[in-house]
């Protein structure tokens, strides 16, 4: 199965990398954005879709500092 | 007094770290892909890029088979110092609280910092004294940084815990927080004491060729931790 997990810094850390693209976006004339924020996309193909969650916990993402969104598709 | 050094693929400070700790005593590396520690009295986890950190700093190396070791060390009051990549490691195997994020500039830096030592009684810092002639209560310690992944982030109770529980052991001097830590903590503690990791380089300060040698205290601190252990 293609899985696709999405990982985010968590909310109220500082972000480095989308304050950066939020300063970035309005010089180039793109107005009106806010809150912008730069994680990871990770695919992959998994034969067992439960082991996902557990494969986020120890590697794919740091819980203490990231959020994890495990989409599932086929 | 023997230290082992341990060594992974995209380690780049052992050779330096191994310099250090024989300073001061013996030391060997130890590779990544073996379990055995060789019956070293103390671990130093170097410096560099383990694993080439392609999914986040330590990530990986944590999982490596001298790590599982190195957690059974720890976990039975073995002494481990963990340097910039090596704290990254530590921070990761959760050996030690906290994570280090991209630097707040997000720029890779690299200069002497000027570090204080907050905790001046551990088995890291015991021998750390503030210098001769100064009228500081406080050790300073003037070593490198260099990194681009250093900024400590831990969330605000877990801060507040280790600086009840003592366990903030160095922090950057007012102006040389390089990475945007949260504050200003350059070295961490766990709560047994016998875990540390910071992201300045003590074993790159200990000759006077390269300008310092206040990285030796360090080192010279773990071995008096161990041989009085020994007594």
């Amino acid at each position: 199965m293609r899985a696709r997990v999405l990982i985010r810094p968590k909310a109220g850390i500082l972000d480095p990398q989308g304050a950066a693209v939020e300063r970035a976006l309005p010089a180039l004339g793109f107005s009106g954005v806010a809150n912008v924020h730069v994680g990871r996309l990770v695919e992959l193909d998994v034969a067992d879709a439960s082991q996902l969650g557990d494969m986020c916990e120890k590697l794919l993402a740091n819980p203490l500092v990231e959020d994890y969104e495990i989409l599932t598709g086929e | 007094m023997k230290f082992g050094v341990l060594q992974f693929p995209g380690s780049c400070d052992e050779v330096d770290a191994l310099h250090a700790a024989r300073r001061v005593g013996e030391a060997e590396l130890l590779w990544h892909a073996e379990r055995d520690l060789r019956g070293v009295d103390a671990v130093i986890v170097p410096g560099g890029f383990s694993y080439g950190d392609y999914l986040r700093a330590g990530a990986i190396a944590r999982f490596a088979p001298a790590m599982e070791s190195v957690i059974e060390f720890a976990q039975a009051g073995g002494l481990v110092l963990g340097i910039c990549n090596g704290f990254q490691v530590l921070c990761e195997a959760r050996l030690l609280p906290g994570a280090l994020l991209g630097n707040a500039s997000r720029r890779f830096t690299f200069r002497q910092v000027e570090l204080e030592v907050v905790q001046p009684d551990t088995a890291f810092t015991r021998v750390c004294e503030p210098r001769s002639g100064s009228d500081e209560l406080r050790a300073h310690l003037s070593i490198p940084a260099k990194h681009s992944w250093g900024r400590y982030y831990a969330d605000d109770r877990t801060l507040d815990e280790l600086e009840d529980n003592g366990q903030v052991l160095l922090r950057y001097a007012s102006g040389h927080n390089i990475n945007g830590s949260l504050r200003d903590i350059a070295g961490v503690r766990n709560a047994a004491g016998n875990v540390f990791g910071l992201m300045p380089h003590p074993e790159h300060a200990v000759d006077p060729l390269t300008g310092s040698t206040d990285g030796l205290c360090i080192f010279e601190s773990m071995r008096l931790a161990v041989e009085g252990a020994h007594v």
